[in-house]
């Protein structure tokens, strides 16, 4: 299953400018708590890890949790140092995986 | 009259109420699984307070999707900036929230993410910057409909 992914990054930004980028991904994100309406425990199911590289560097990394909520979204900022793309991988349970990727010119 | 005796008990009951909640949260242990989680990833240094901010509401109708935003004062250079920030909770069945890992490209610490609560809480924001510090603040949070009740829905 192909999950829905949306990232938000500026198209333009001044060289050295602290820019905000926002993700949404489409995820259940099943605690591994909560119980079917039979009363059965559901499995764990969530995203574990989103990772996001600019320019082949790193520049954020998240760990998550059963205690971040469903649809996760997940805001953060980073420099705006030169033009390039921005490359978001989420992975979680089941072998999930979901990647997206943004460009931006940097003037 | 009666309306002024009305509004002295209320003033009263108002007065002794904040009392029993004061009572209430300084008898409030830390319980030991939040403490473990806190140890595993700060080890035996010296936890500060401040540095850090933890903006969350304070009273949330809904814990499945609660928005918090952690931000760190810090000039994020190459030589001093936040490493990782770490979201702790109190009362949900695990411990950790999230684990975010940042650098000096970041420009700016500050990460904002939906949380699931279970229960009224404190929520516990722990910070590593690059010179190997810990500091930290807490949170409270009321909430009214918790968090990993109801089934899949």
């Amino acid at each position: 299953m192909m999950a829905r992914v949306l990232v938000n990054v500026p198209p333009k930004a001044q060289r050295g400018e602290i820019i905000q980028i926002k993700t949404l991904i489409s995820h259940i994100m099943e605690p591994g708590f909560r119980a079917s309406h039979e009363g059965k425990i559901l499995p764990r199911d969530i995203i574990t890890e989103m990772t996001c590289v600019y320019n082949e560097k790193e520049i954020f990394r998240i760990e998550l949790s059963p205690a971040v909520a469903s649809n996760p979204f997940i805001t953060f900022h980073t420099r705006a140092n030169e033009s390039g793309t921005f490359d978001f991988k989420w992975t979680g349970d089941n072998g999930f995986e979901a990647t997206a990727s943004a460009k931006i010119t940097v003037e | 009259m009666q309306g002024s005796t009305r509004r002295e008990l209320l003033l009263g009951s108002g007065a002794s109420a904040a009392a029993l909640l004061l009572a209430v949260h300084a008898a409030e242990a830390t319980p030991e699984s939040l403490q473990a989680a806190i140890r595993n990833v700060t080890g035996k240094a010296e936890i500060g307070k401040g540095k850090v901010t933890l903006d969350i509401p304070p009273l949330v109708e809904n814990g499945n999707t609660v928005p918090m935003s952690v931000s760190v004062e810090s000039p994020m250079t190459a030589t001093d900036y936040v490493k990782t920030i770490y979201v702790f909770n109190e009362k949900n069945p695990q411990p950790n929230v999230v684990a975010i890992h940042l650098g000096p490209y970041a420009g700016k610490a500050d990460v904002s993410v939906r949380v699931r609560l279970a229960d009224s809480q404190r929520v516990v924001a722990i910070v590593e910057l690059s010179d190997g510090s810990f500091w930290s603040t807490t949170a409270n949070v009321i909430v009214t409909v918790a968090a990993c009740l109801e089934g899949n829905l």
